[in-house]
């Protein structure tokens, strides 16, 4: 049984990583119930997340702007 | 890797039947069950005015003199986690229901009750941790008893502390003296004893171990006091955590309590902990943590006071007082929405999907 | 908390919030399914950043809530036998049974404890070689192949006093029935992330195709739902019925292999009762033969029990999303967490109980 050290915002469990055999050092899993589930996707989640980042920041500015409508916000 | 699989969360029953016919460990948690216990039993039996205010401590009057009198009894598993013990625990615990009336702590005392078996050496390190506590503290445990149960009849140790001080004239912290408008103050970030003691059981490791802020409040009582007469209210949120002190107070007070999210202090890895255990801080249990309500005009004064103390470095403004009938304590998510803050049934169980 | 605090940012929810706002032009009834979306959705108050047109109902997503009131008896039964300790997960303990509970069997001297990973079942089972440790392995897929695991492990060691009292649940063919029942009102899904992340979504792309109803597979955190959300109103709103997928960080097409051959080795697919909503065909696993002695209702005689529910708990039409809690007319009133009368006001994340704790107000206006 192959098992890690996983560490959550300072806490570091142990846990099993039989289904995720391609995660190594450093990478960031999900898990359930002491198994590690997946190996997050980090360029997928960085690009989607950007794109989010930009809609948050956007937002944030329409909102403080005083000559601002409801514009038309990004798709 | 070594596998350090320590089981198990100490099971405490969180709701009951509806019939309830024997006691259930959720009636100990301090959460909705205690509150029923104690309305449907205890008070009925024992009914006077004092206890029916329901406050951590018994105000009484003693020939012109205002005494404040409390007792507390402590069950704590494990007997030793990091932050203090069972000892400790106990002269601190009752040294704060007696400041959280206004009183000045003078004298404890100690009831053991010890399982057949018990390690001498165990007892000593507890006595002496408890020696240490009441000394810091200036408080002196002036008489106690001991008695000892069969083995197997007793869980290790039980400890009581029973403790009586002084009210100064003109000092009046009550449950029911909450208003609208009055503002809520928190002494500290929150979670920190209960996620100890479940760490320690769970075998959780840290990076920096999480301690029990197990502390005596009493000096710094002293110095809001000694800043303003509008403290209304002060309680310490142990069992049941910040949720439950609150609620009480809203209950007694017959108001409603919104809070600010943002603004409660909470440390990452008691904030990470309660992640991984599917656990709300906002239930968990403090030891050296207290609430003051206090009216709109001092609570920047009493602020001030409270982050000029050691104990109260990281005091915040967490909310204020309305006039919400019936009685309820609500949050203004870090979202901007609003949630219902409730008191807890039993006590909390963690999720795990 | 890097992959989480970024999915909690204010900004970001009140850009999508707008944005859904903006698009959102007709009524529409969304579902989204996992307890532990739920459970976001109520503690965030997430339906408060949506537009009033927009309706977020709660399927069948807590396997706590859907355990068959049979199972829950039995492990009760079994919890009183002296040789026995039962382990299960957490919020199992306080659902009601018949009669009792969990938590009432153990103030009666049943031994039974709580774990957070079915390997420290298996430790227990190791530690206590006398006695009979039974776990209660309940959950959906995203579950089943840690329990499978278990039950693996079990039988690699020759373990002789281990078994697994198994209720698991299959989420899409849940799905299939409320779509296919003709009260359904749901006009698109959020899918269970977790569950995904271990099955695929392969079995989604089946259901769009066959009822042509737009799914999103989503996450848990606030911003990944209201993401799913916005996704599934571009689709209604475009007249779109296909599969897309949210939680990219955790969902990948095909899914975790492992974990599903794990699962696919220990257990096999069975018909499966479901609390409150009755016997779904195929929706459920069982341990398959190999494995019969690990299977806690073959090495115990367990008697057949039949139970009923309360008349007045709508339990079944709050899981297929028929109904809110506070349709309810116990809600609140009669049934609350502390004198529950159905499941899904015991579980945390059943949808009474979050809907107790933070929406309470909503029954008053």
């Amino acid at each position: 049984m192959r098992q890690g050290r996983v560490q959550f915002g300072g806490i570091v469990r142990v846990v099993s990583l039989d289904f995720v055999p391609e995660a190594v050092v450093d990478d960031y899993v999900m898990v359930h119930v002491g198994f590690a589930i997946s190996r997050v996707a980090a360029d997928e989640a960085e690009r989607t997340y950007k794109l989010l980042e930009e809609m948050g920041a956007l937002q944030e500015e329409l909102a403080t702007d005083p000559e601002g409508g409801t514009g038309d916000s990004t798709g | 890797m070594a596998e350090r699989v320590h089981t198990i969360v100490e099971l405490s029953c969180p709701t009951p039947l509806r019939a309830n016919d024997t006691v259930l460990l959720g009636h100990g948690s301090g959460g909705k069950l205690s509150a029923e216990l104690i309305r449907a039993v205890f008070l009925p039996a024992l009914n006077n005015p004092v206890l029916s205010r329901l406050d951590d401590q018994a105000i009484v009057n003693v020939n012109g003199q205002r005494l404040a009198f409390t007792t507390d009894s402590f069950v704590v598993k494990p007997l030793f986690f990091p932050g203090g013990d069972i000892g400790s625990l106990a002269v601190h615990g009752t040294i704060n229901d007696l400041a959280m009336g206004g009183a000045k702590p003078l004298f404890l005392s100690a009831a053991f009750i010890i399982e057949e078996g018990f390690a001498m050496d165990q007892l000593r390190r507890i006595v002496a941790s408890m020696q240490q506590a009441a000394s810091a503290a200036d408080v002196q445990i002036v008489t106690g008893d001991t008695k000892v149960v069969e083995k197997g009849k007793g869980d290790g140790l039980f400890i009581n502390t029973t403790g009586i001080g002084i009210v100064a004239d003109g000092v009046d912290l009550s449950a029911d003296r909450a208003r609208p408008g009055d503002k809520v103050l928190l002494s500290g970030s929150i979670g920190e004893h209960g996620i100890a003691i479940l760490a320690q059981r769970e075998g959780l490791e840290f990076e920096t171990t999480i301690e029990s802020d197990s502390a005596a409040l009493h000096t710094l009582v002293t110095e809001m006091l000694r800043v303003g007469r509008g403290i209304r209210c002060m309680r310490d949120p142990t069992r049941g955590g910040l949720s439950s002190a609150l609620n009480e107070i809203a209950e007694q007070s017959k108001v409603g309590i919104a809070l600010e999210e943002r603004a409660i202090p909470v440390r990452e890895e008691v904030a990470s902990a309660c992640e991984l255990l599917g656990l709300d801080p906002m239930y968990v249990a403090n030891e050296g943590k207290l609430i003051a309500i206090v009216e709109p005009a001092s609570a920047d004064a009493v602020l001030h006071a409270m982050r000029r103390h050691p104990l109260g470095s990281r005091a915040q403004l967490i909310g204020t007082v309305n006039a919400a009938n019936p009685p309820l304590v609500t949050m203004r998510t870090t979202l901007g929405t609003t949630r219902i803050v409730d008191m807890l049934s039993g006590d909390q169980l963690p999720r795990i999907c | 908390m890097k992959y989480l605090s970024e999915y909690r940012d204010e900004r970001i929810a009140r850009a999508l919030a707008a944005e859904i706002a903006e698009r959102t032009t007709s009524p529409w009834v969304l579902m989204e399914i996992c307890g532990g979306q739920t459970h976001t959705i109520m503690r965030y108050g997430l339906d408060e950043l949506l537009p009033p047109g927009l309706e977020l109902v709660h399927g069948p997503g807590c396997p706590v809530c859907v355990t068959p009131l049979e199972t829950i008896d039995a492990a009760i039964e079994l919890a009183l036998r002296p040789e026995v300790i039962l382990v299960s997960y957490g919020d199992m303990l306080r659902v009601p049974g018949s009669r009792s509970d969990l938590f009432r069997a153990k103030a009666q001297g049943a031994e039974v404890r709580v774990v957070y990973s079915p390997m420290e079942a298996l430790k227990i089972a190791r530690e206590h070689p006398s006695r009979k440790v039974v776990f209660l392995a309940i959950g959906f897929e995203t579950t089943a192949p840690a329990n499978a695991m278990a039950a693996w492990q079990a039988k690699q060691e020759g373990l002789t006093n281990f078994s697994l009292l198994v209720s698991h649940v299959l989420v899409p063919p849940a799905i299939r029935g409320l779509l296919a029942s003709p009260a359904n009102r749901v006009q698109a899904f959020i899918a269970p992330g977790h569950v995904c992340t271990i099955m695929g979504c392969a079995e989604y792309e089946a259901l769009v195709r066959d009822f042509n109803v737009p799914i999103v597979v989503g996450g848990f955190e606030p911003i990944d739902l209201l993401q799913a959300v916005l996704m599934l109103v571009k689709q209604l709103e475009a007249g779109e019925a296909k599969l897309e997928n949210q939680y990219v960080r955790s969902v990948s097409y095909q899914g975790n292999l492992p974990a599903q051959q794990v699962m696919a080795q220990v257990f096999e697919v069975a018909d499966q009762k479901w609390r409150g909503l009755g016997s779904i065909p195929g929706s459920g696993l069982r341990l398959r033969e190999e494995f019969a002695a690990y299977d806690a209702t073959r090495v115990f005689s367990l008697h057949d029990i039949s139970v009923e529910e309360p008349a007045e708990c709508i339990s079944a039409q709050v899981l297929q999303g028929l109904k809110k809690p506070t349709d309810c007319s116990a809600f609140g009133t009669r049934c609350t967490p502390e004198s529950p009368m159905g499941a899904p006001m015991v579980s945390s994340e059943g949808a009474c109980a979050a809907y107790y704790r933070y929406r309470r107000r909503a029954v008053a206006s």
